[in-house]
């Protein structure tokens, strides 16, 4: 637990991290992750956010040690893809049973899972997550992978984020921890170039890593290891020989990324591929860096024209969606998917920002939010269920923009709706991303169900005229006016 | 004699299981007003409640305690009491309906005391019933999980004693009334069911019963409250399910009928409390089953049986003669909780399939002695994917769509989770036409993945090897 301890306040101190410059000492060592409120809280635990920047690496098997309900109620349910193994999405767990815990034998039933594991599916590497009740019992997971090791002669790799010890987010970051600790530099690869970058924090989602990859073909880049993102375990271990690298979704893996330039000198820079900008910018400033790094200097010449070109086919693919989407009035309402970027190429087609959140934007990211958005009032930390369903059931967007924990909310409210987080179905990075995204917020608004679903029954309409208040009365009545005394709960339907 | 295999792995490979707070938690979620509060760290509720949001396709209200890396430590009773407070504020409900996960359970505190005691400090703020049930993950699942929950709301709102008060008055009653005058107040049932009815389920149940003039009351009812209805408001809150008056009134009805052999424990709380008799249903499909019930109903109410009734028999009888040409000799494996997975069984085996593997989460239910199978497998989907080669179908939940792809055997999808298909709450598996609707889906994926003939096939029919 000490060692744990000390590796959060490690994280909590992050220099890289820009809210921690802003802070004093003292505020640094109280941690970024505000406590939650009993009976009002949301979010996933430390394990969860370990396991969810692990889990994409495609040839390991993860193993789970804790009772039935972390992975019991967890697996399988991520939309990252894999070009080959499919070990990753076999679900293993140790499954601990009263009798386990009583007995003390928890510990054993852990080595003997991993050398189940070992002979029926033979992975590279196996990496074992502790969870609360592991780590209130005191298990030793650090010294049963240690023996499994030897033993089985694999890399078994704890991963120590029980879901207590805080949010997701700072399981991310223990997970980075993890690697740099157990996996990264394991491995020497016998095949360094100068083009060699990694990308970290992209996760395959919806396979959109695989729209980026070709623009990187085309420039000569090669991907030494995308973290986690259709990872096999060896590139991650080799990915310490990189010559640059990107940090994509900059809250989760910051650490990761700093550590690594600190122990071998890769630097790195944040970006995004959301957004037709934004992945111009990131393309620049990945030559850029390999060039600092000792590249020729041709590559930059090279991007130049990529961007030029492939630009030019993105905006004239958008102009067909300017007259059906012009005016019409968006609400984004997710942690994930949340660059200025996208907001500035939904601007510049015409559509029209009435919100955004900006719970896990840099100071940075919303600077330029602010820029693009020409004030501030739009940009929201978060937002309370009820607050918004309001908003929608009075028609204040015509679309929002969000992940699955608020579906319904939109939905129920009968407003158009469309998934940017981990389960959405399309991928947006990139170029044709970005114009896949515009074409599904069209095909959202423009779907003919919704005069249907919102029209009352004809045998309602006259009725409804006489004997009562008009529908928007009622839901002033029984919606507006509580939620404006009431307190808002930060955090209520957060997500990552 | 069917031969139960304890599970003997020590890693679990694709759990069968869904864990046991989850299943208190859905029974919580068929009452009016109520939510569920998982009392545990915060990330066993997130993971449930994206779970139940992804299988009901709805919102779902469910809350935790949050306890944090101190609360492990010095106890949980502060966080007990602060949810408690901060939901009774936010969203007075009716009902916080407490499932205690494995963490907060390993510390073995005593919940109950903690519960009365913020309920005694707290005396004022009446209005909202506080039922506990103690559902650590590291035992049971869903099964267990909602017969407790079930069990807990009647020990703890249940009026005690009435069945001897009603019945009393109603002789009474009976006897002063004459030819003319306002007939009788119904007669109430109780039906407590199982988890694995659906929502289309109860309410199929529900009318069937008001056909014969009595009225149900149904402990817990999803139908109300995860239905796909679109409210007119947001609530923090169920907005619908059983109400809390009606659980206090159960006692006043004549007769309970359980679904499901999970549902006993509930039934003879009710029963020890109330005297109300209780009758088991271990499953309502399959025509004798059906046959049962609506006898009983026609004879508790006085009433014959509706001519509605006994056209959906026929129906079924017609399914059957046609169903039973694709499932005669067809291979079926089956993973699923001991009820389900005895409901299934019983359902293909009466059609002439056979059941080629069970796989089940617990050995202790009574009801597997009955299962229509030669033997089972207490384990997890990677067991089931094992003994399921050479099956014509695999019937399970949505997790089997791994072990369908990997096998290349088409799967029907039972129970919960069921995250990769819309309508499976409103799918029927009960009474006659449950019974006939569940023919013609599982006939359907026979036809749809029937082969064509071909030499090979047909030569495998001349091999003599198993004509004796
Ligand atoms: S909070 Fe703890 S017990 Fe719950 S899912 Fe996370 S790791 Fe598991």
């Amino acid at each position: 637990m000490s060692s744990l301890s000390a590796k959060i306040q490690d994280i909590f101190v992050e220099p890289a991290c820009e809210k921690n410059r802003r802070k004093d000492a003292g505020a640094r060592k109280k941690g970024c992750s505000k406590p939650q409120t009993p009976g009002a809280a949301a979010g996933g635990c430390a394990f969860d956010g370990a396991k969810v920047v692990l889990q994409p690496i495609t040839d390991v098997a993860h193993l789970v040690h804790g009772p039935l309900a972390c992975e019991g109620n967890s697996w399988d349910n991520r939309g990252t893809a894999s070009s080959g193994p499919t070990l990753w999405r076999t679900s293993f767990t140790t499954d601990l049973t009263e009798l386990d815990i009583i007995m003390g034998q928890s510990e054993r039933k852990l080595f003997h899972a991993l050398r189940q594991i070992k002979e029926a599916y033979a992975p590279p590497a196996i990496f074992v997550y502790a969870t609360c009740v592991t780590e209130l019992i005191g298990d030793d997971i650090q010294a049963v992978c240690k023996r499994a090791a030897e033993k089985f002669g694999l890399p078994v790799v704890p991963i120590n984020a029980p879901g207590f010890v805080g949010s997701k987010n700072l399981g991310n970051k223990l997970a980075g921890e993890a690697l740099l600790d157990h996996v990264i530099g394991t491995i020497e690869p016998d095949d360094v170039g100068p083009h060699d970058i990694n990308i970290l924090g992209e996760f395959n989602l919806s396979g959109e890593y695989w729209l980026i990859r070709p623009l990187l073909d085309r420039l000569g880049v090669r991907v030494r290891a995308c973290i986690p993102g259709d990872a096999r375990y060896r590139e991650v271990a080799c990915s310490h020989r990189a010559r640059a690298a990107m940090l994509v979704c900059s809250t989760a893996l910051i650490n990761l990324a700093r550590k690594m330039e600190e122990r071998w000198q890769i630097p790195f820079f944040e970006g995004s591929f959301y957004g037709i900008a934004a992945t111009s910018e990131a393309l620049r400033r990945i030559a850029e860096l390999l060039v600092k790094r000792g590249a020729d200097a041709q590559i930059l010449d090279r991007t130049d024209t990529l961007i030029a070109e492939e630009e030019a086919i993105a905006w004239k693919r958008l102009e067909v969606y300017r007259p059906r989407l012009k005016g019409k009035r968006v609400l984004i309402n997710s942690g994930g998917v949340k660059s200025w970027s996208l907001v500035h190429a939904l601007m510049e087609i015409g559509m029209e920002i009435v919100g955004t959140s900006v719970k896990k934007s840099t100071a940075g990211d919303k600077e330029r939010i602010k820029q693009v958005l020409k004030d501030d009032h739009r940009m929201f930390e978060s937002m309370a269920p009820r607050e918004l369903y309001t908003m929608l059931s009075e028609h204040k967007a015509d679309i929002m923009l969000s992940g699955g924990r608020t579906q319904f909310i939109a939905l129920k409210a009968k407003t158009p709706w469309l998934d940017i987080n981990q389960e959405r179905h399309h991928p947006y990075a990139g170029y044709d991303g970005m114009v896949e995204l515009v074409r599904q917020i069209d095909l959202a608004i423009h779907n003919p169900i919704w005069s249907e679903v919102r029209e009352p029954a004809p045998w309602e309409i006259d009725s409804h005229a006489e004997e009562q208040p008009s529908a928007h009365t009622l839901t002033e009545a029984a919606g507006v006016a509580p939620s404006k005394t009431r307190r808002h709960d930060v955090g209520d339907f957060a997500e990552c | 004699m069917v031969h139960v295999y304890p599970q003997t792995k020590s890693a679990t490979v694709n759990p069968l299981k869904s864990s046991q707070p989850l299943g208190a938690a859905l029974a919580f979620l068929g009452v009016e007003g109520a939510v569920p509060l998982f009392h545990g760290s915060q990330g066993c509720t997130s993971f449930a409640l994206v779970l139940c949001v992804r299988h009901f396709k709805e919102t779902v209200p469910l809350q935790t305690t949050a306890m944090d890396e101190l609360a492990t430590v010095v106890g949980g009773a502060g966080h007990l009491e602060e949810a408690i407070l901060n939901l009774k504020e936010r969203a007075n409900p009716r009902l916080i309906g407490i499932c205690t996960t494995a963490l907060a359970e390993t510390r073995s505190e005593d919940f109950a005391r903690q519960i009365a005691n913020i309920k005694m400090m707290r005396a004022e703020e009446s209005g909202t019933e506080i039922v506990l049930a103690n559902t650590p993950d590291f035992d049971g699942a869903l099964e267990e999980g909602w017969s407790k929950a079930v069990a807990a709301m009647i020990e703890r709102i249940t009026r005690r004693g009435q069945q001897a008060r009603r019945s009393k008055k109603a002789t009474v009653i009976e006897r002063i009334r004459e030819p003319g005058e306002q007939p009788l107040k119904p007669k109430k049932l109780a039906i407590l069911p199982g988890w694995h009815l659906t929502v289309a389920d109860i309410e199929h149940l529900r009318e069937m019963v008001e056909s014969f003039g009595l009225k149900p009351v149904i402990l817990p009812d999803l139908s109300g409250s995860l239905d796909g209805t679109v409210p007119d408001r947001w609530m923090p809150v169920t907005y619908g399910g059983t109400s809390v008056e009606d659980i206090q009134e159960l006692g006043t009805a004549v007769q309970c009928i359980g679904v499901g052999e999970h549902m006993r424990r509930p039934a003879e709380l009710l029963q020890k409390l109330t005297g109300v008799p209780y009758i088991l249903f271990q499953s309502l499909t399959g025509v004798r089953n059906v046959d049962r019930f609506v006898s009983l109903l026609s004879e508790i109410s006085g009433v014959p049986v509706p001519a509605k009734i006994h056209r959906c028999r026929s129906q079924l009888q017609d399914a059957l003669l046609d169903g039973h040409l694709h499932f005669a000799g067809k291979k079926i494996a089956i993973a699923a909780e001991p009820d389900q997975l005895y409901q299934l069984a019983t359902f293909f085996t009466g059609l002439g399939a056979e059941i080629v593997a069970a796989v089940t989460t617990t050995g202790t239910s009574e009801i597997l002695q009955k299962v229509p199978a030669e033997s089972i497998q207490i384990g997890d989907l990677g067991d089931f994917e094992k003994l399921a080669g050479g099956a014509d179908l695999l019937v399970t939940h949505s997790h089997g769509r791994q072990a369908a792809e990997r096998l290349g055997i088409p799967l029907l999808r039972v129970g919960f989770p069921a995250f990769d298909r819309l309508g499976s709450q409103h799918k029927l598996t009960i009474l006659y036409r449950g019974t006939r609707d569940m023919i013609f889906e599982a006939a359907n994926i026979f036809q749809a993945n029937q082969h064509t003939p071909s030499p090979e096939m047909v030569d495998a029919l001349r091999k003599r090897s198993n004509a004796g």
